[in-house]
């Protein structure tokens, strides 16, 4: 078994050493060939795993693969936990890295760092199957740095290009904030559990759970909450939480929308699993719940707001896309991770057929991305539209896709908490809902309805996108419709994740819910008479009497809430108060220290200094060498009596 | 009395490599022009045979024979096993050399024979005087090497000094030999150690001969004071003579500190402690602050043979088998180290040309990006950076001495390996970041480049891998002492 999973994360990293280091060799075709068949190995080989343990039933697996070192007796190691969360996340992000793959083919077509970006993608898959197949914190912080680096190196991919780089130093940066969270999380962990091993730390979390630390002062913090919320501000980071958050928007400057599509839909489920995982040690601290409550809701509702307006001033296909990680936080926030870790799923799937749906759009526009210069694509690329059509249904959580059953779930789980912060969670996800559906049905109606705005030339060669566009989304779009359906049963209330997800009884909310589910029809006809269903079409309604029937209501609106907008343009000031505050802060410190501290004390003095005193002993020292026999024979005795006398006569 | 025969069976590497390096000799005095290297040849065989019948005489079990004053353990079989893999590769990056000088003649491979199989009684000698029998064989074998260009007056010179100087050291090995016998009345190293256990109190003479002792281990392996030689041999001698010295004989050597100091005389643990660390910070200060001002890279890794030297005292004076086996660890893989270094020296070289000095490197990366990179990770591991080796063997040693209660030394050692960073790294510099003033393709055989870059990568892999090798190192040292 050991060998079968070992395969998994090393097909696509064979695949990406190959195609990164002999991509000139192998050429194009090469190059995506093996990316692809790596892939496709571990694909196959985790839907295997995931018939195996979660469809029949099997054991789960915990083994070590390799002790890197024993330190201290903590056991540093490379192993593997499969279980059914871990074989669930397996399928969904190869599949998607999968459909991805075969996406780039038609979408990278004529760039110059084809074989480069195919080095990456899988690189990409091997880290984020590290990260959820890992049975140990230190393995953990193995995949979420990885897949940190890879998508430093996706959003810097066109490393000429002046935004791409400070873009990508700016996701590296904030994500380095997260991290050190993580780190310090792993650290305490280590500290009150002496062992890095899942099993371990949970089977003992237990017994900490009254256990209390001193930070500074004479403040008691309990060992649970510091640790869950230390590991929460490495997710915050990744999954783009507020404030985190403020990476992912430039993280488009990659290839969009592949790149984004990486962060959006597969690398920020890094931070969701996490919590998935560590739900023995969350359920232990309430304080921690609300905390990670509180944070996703906030996220969820302010950039969705972002969404509306500030996406018309960019007016970038691919930027319309934002974090949508909120709901997912809170629910896990309230306990229902397996609401959380559905909901993940089906968001990966039509998150990703939306990102790759924009994407075909973008091909067909010869890269053009500007919203102003589309509408009307609907009779050119009849694929496309419908797909995409799909994609934005399940996003705003349409009764009967995929994203209706996760949607209402979640909403209902916030409801049922009785948490603190649960009911301000509750509000923000509804008006969540209504923004969401606003925004996406804005974008869809601008570039596949009305009239036609781009140029002559570009309407000339307008057309469907190739097979190897194509197919991806029909075969995202499969599940987009259904997997809710199949899902809802079983993931949330089947008792799916029984064993691989802990939750506390005091605070179960989808066993309470699972009391009142009465089959996937009774849910739906419950979640169409409910209010997410009436705000979500409300905002389909308020997005096409907006933007197609008066677009001159938009300007109207704009000019009325001036001051509200600026602020939303601004991105509530985020960035600004980070580059004058962080950035410049830490620039004014750099100065300091560099021309005091490093220039004059450690370069003058201690570097320089030492390297030239020591220069001048070693010049004068030499000379002892004097190359004369009988010196040397007397350095010798002279050293024979000195151990004599030091340690004979006198010792 | 009756003479009882004894068992010849747990010698027989030995007596196979006698009798070899016997039949190298006939054969190279009727050895034909059409097959010069066949001597050559059966060396390589020789080393081979000779590692085949160490690993099948292997017993995890001790076995003592010759009256007490021949053992072969796991220390013994291992430790042999590395000196015949290192001479067997100082072979083969000397041929080209020593055609190209002419001076690929059969002394070498013979004498080297015979210093192998000196090298081998040291490591399983088991009384005082099989000690020094195989300390004379292989030093008086040394001293000819080193002379073997007679017409060079800096490597005759050389010679005449590392005699003298080694002609002192063995009087004063003798001396202190003779001392220790006239104390406990024994030659025999448990009988010693037993007499030493059983007397109580502060014995003199017997301290005065265990110091006398350390003079000559110092001298061997080349710890301040006693390193006068070590810089002058090694620059004077011929390349590859100084690649063989400064390998394989270190091996031996530390063989005879662990034999002496720790199964003979560990009772007296106290008093030979205090002098090794005297000779550790000596050593690592100095090796590591004159080799900054070196210009001549074969003088340069003196020094730096010097420091390493300090740090593997370091691993001894801890006293226990973990510093024990850390001594293990670092002197075969800085046997390695040392290949990769003056190897890398010998590959560079060509008839007339010697790049013997730091300056030569310049540039090495545009000339040859492969060999460059391989004389990086020599570097790297010498400085003791990760994921080389050579962090793994400063640690193992480093955390023997912090467990024998001597922090501070630690902290003075790492100190001044920071120091003893700035001229590997310079070498670096030097490849990578300096202009080439030598376009010269590099002229070697394949089998030596091959072979080279196994030595390189062996270190990255010992250092990505380092239990196997640190799991024999500890083995060796926990059984029987």
């Amino acid at each position: 078994m050991k060998g079968l999973y070992l395969m998994i994360p090393m097909a696509p990293l064979i695949g990406s050493i190959i195609a990164g280091l002999f991509g000139r060799k192998i050429g194009r075709t090469g190059a995506h060939t093996v990316t692809i068949a790596g892939v496709a190995v571990a694909f196959v080989l985790s839907l295997i795993t995931f018939f195996k343990i979660a469809v029949f039933d099997g054991e789960t697996f915990n083994g070590v693969v390799y002790t890197w070192m024993i330190s201290d007796g903590i056991s540093f190691d490379v192993g593997f936990l499969i279980d059914k969360l871990t074989a669930l996340m397996m399928v969904v992000v190869t599949f998607v890295s999968l459909m991805v793959h075969i996406y780039t083919i038609g979408y990278m077509a004529d760039d110059d760092g084809y074989q480069r970006f195919f080095s990456y993608i899988a690189l990409f898959t091997f880290s984020m199957l590290m990260l959820v197949m890992a049975n140990n914190f230190m393995q953990l912080f193995f995949g979420w740095e990885a897949v940190g680096l890879v998508s430093y190196l996706l959003i810097g991919f066109w490393f000429k290009k002046e935004s791409a780089i400070y873009a990508n130093m700016k996701a590296f940066i904030v994500n380095r904030v997260g991290d050190f969270g993580f780190l310090l999380g792993i650290a305490a962990v280590l500290m009150y559990f002496g062992s890095v091993d899942y099993a371990d730390v949970f089977a003992a979390a237990p017994h900490m759970k009254d256990m209390t630390i001193q930070i500074w002062g004479d403040q008691q913090w309990s060992v649970m909450t510091v640790i869950c919320i230390l590991l929460f501000i490495g997710a915050m980071g990744k999954s783009a939480q507020a404030p985190l958050h403020v990476w992912l928007p430039d993280s488009m400057e990659g290839p969009t929308p592949i790149s984004a599509l990486i962060h959006a839909a597969t690398m920020v489920t890094a931070g969701i699993f996490m919590v998935a995982r560590m739900s023995p040690l969350y359920e232990l601290s309430e304080t921690a719940l609300s905390f990670v409550l509180v944070i996703g809701a906030i996220t969820a509702f302010s950039m969705g707001l972002l969404g509306v307006f500030v996406r018309s001033e960019e007016r970038r296909v691919g930027k319309e896309r934002r974090s949508r990680w909120g709901p997912i936080h809170y629910t896990m926030g309230a306990s229902a991770y397996a609401a959380g870790i559905f909901h993940l799923m089906t968001h990966a799937f039509f998150k990703a057929l939306l990102f790759l749906g924009a994407g075909s759009v973008i091909i067909a526009m010869h890269h053009d991305q500007d919203i102003r210069n589309m509408g009307g694509l609907k009779k050119y690329m009849p694929i496309t539209y419908w797909t995409s059509l799909i994609g934005s249904l399940a996003l705003i959580g349409f009764p009967g896709t995929a994203g209706f059953f996760s949607k209402d779930a979640i909403i209902e789980a916030v409801w049922e908490s009785h948490l603190a912060g649960s009911t301000f969670a509750w509000i923000c996800v509804l008006l969540g809902v209504f923004v969401t559906a606003l925004y996406s049905f804005r974008m869809f109606f601008l570039v596949f309805h009305g009239e036609e705005r781009m140029d002559e030339h570009t309407k000339h060669h307008l057309k469907e996108s190739p097979k190897v566009v194509t197919i991806p989304l029909i075969c995202l779009a499969i599940p987009s419709l259904v997997a809710g359906m199949i899902g809802v049963g079983p993931l949330l209330f089947g008792g799916f994740f029984e064993g691989a997800i802990h939750v506390d009884e005091a605070h179960n909310v989808l066993e309470h819910m699972g009391e009142e589910y009465t089959g996937v029809f009774g849910f739906l006809i419950h979640g169409t008479l409910g209010l997410p269903f009436l705000l979500a079409m409300a905002g389909i309604y308020t997005a096409w009497h907006v933007y197609m029937k008066r677009p001159d209501l938009a300007d109207q609106i704009k000019a009325r809430f001036r001051g509200f907008y600026d602020l939303l343009v601004r991105k509530y000031g985020f960035d600004e108060f980070n580059d004058r505050f962080f950035a410049g802060g830490s620039r004014q410190l750099a100065k300091v220290l560099f021309e005091k501290g490093d220039a004059t004390m450690i370069d003058g003095i201690m570097v320089n200094g030492t390297a030239k005193s020591v220069g001048w002993i070693a010049g004068k020292v030499r000379n002892i060498q004097t190359g004369m026999l009988y010196h040397y024979a007397f350095a010798m005795i002279v050293g024979m009596l000195l151990l004599v006398t030091l340690f004979v006569l006198m010792g | 009395m009756n003479f009882v025969m004894p068992t010849f069976l747990p010698a027989l590497p030995e007596i196979f490599v006698l009798t070899m390096a016997c039949a190298v000799l006939i054969a190279d005095v009727y050895k034909s022009e059409k097959n010069p290297f066949i001597t050559y040849h059966l060396s390589l065989v020789t080393l081979l045979g000779a590692a085949v019948l160490t690993v099948m005489m292997h017993d995890a079990e001790p076995v003592i024979t010759f009256g007490g004053s021949f053992i072969n353990d796991s220390m013994a079989a291992l430790l042999k096993v590395f000196i015949y893999l290192v001479t067997a590769v100082v072979f083969l990056y000397s041929r080209d050399y020593l055609i190209q000088r002419g001076l690929f003649k059969g002394e070498f491979l013979i004498l080297g024979l015979f210093a192998v199989l000196g090298m081998m009684v040291m490591v399983s000698a088991y009384n005082m005087v099989t000690v020094y029998l195989g300390l004379e064989l292989m030093s008086l074998s040394l001293y000819a090497m080193v002379a073997m260009h007679r017409d060079s007056s800096v490597a005759s010179e050389a010679a005449m000094k590392y005699f003298i100087l080694g002609a002192v050291a063995s009087g004063f090995l003798l001396y202190g030999m003779s001392l220790i016998y006239g104390a406990t009345g024994q030659l025999g190293l448990t009988e010693i150690a037993s007499y030493i256990k059983a007397s109580s109190g502060h014995d003199l003479i017997l301290v005065l001969g265990v110091s006398f002792v350390v003079v000559a281990l110092a001298f061997k392996l080349g710890a301040v004071p006693f390193h006068m030689w070590i810089p002058d041999v090694y620059h004077g001698a011929p390349t590859p003579i100084t690649l063989f010295i400064g390998s394989a004989p270190k091996i031996a050597a530390l063989a005879m500190v662990l034999r002496l100091l720790s199964d003979g005389l560990g009772g007296l643990h106290g008093e030979w402690q205090g002098m090794l660390i005297l000779l550790t910070v000596l050593s690592v200060t100095l090796g590591n602050v004159v080799a900054i001002a070196q210009k001549n890279i074969k003088r340069m890794l003196a020094y730096s043979t010097i420091a390493h030297v300090g740090f593997i005292f370091m691993g001894v004076l801890a006293g226990s088998p973990a510093g024990n086996a850390g001594a293990m660890f670092y002197i075969i893989t800085y046997a390695i180290m040392a290949l990769g270094g003056f190897g890398m020296i010998l590959l560079l070289s060509r008839a007339g040309f010697e790049a013997d000095n730091i300056e030569d490197f310049k540039g090495l990366a545009k000339r040859n990006p492969w060999f460059a990179f391989m004389m990086l990770i020599v570097m790297f591991s010498m400085a003791g950076v990760p994921p080389t080796v050579g962090f793994y063997a400063k640690l193992s040693v480093l955390s023997a001495v912090i467990d024998a209660g001597y922090v501070w030394v630690a902290a003075y050692a790492v100190l001044f390996s920071v120091v003893g960073a700035f001229y590997y790294l310079r070498v670096i510099k030097f490849m990578y970041f300096d202009d080439q003033d030598d376009n010269t393709p590099i002229e070697s055989s394949p089998d030596v480049r091959a072979v080279m870059s196994a030595n390189a990568l062996a270190i990255l892999l010992l250092g990505i891998f380092p239990g196997t090798l640190m799991g024999m190192c500890a083995s060796a040292a926990s059984v029987a002492h």
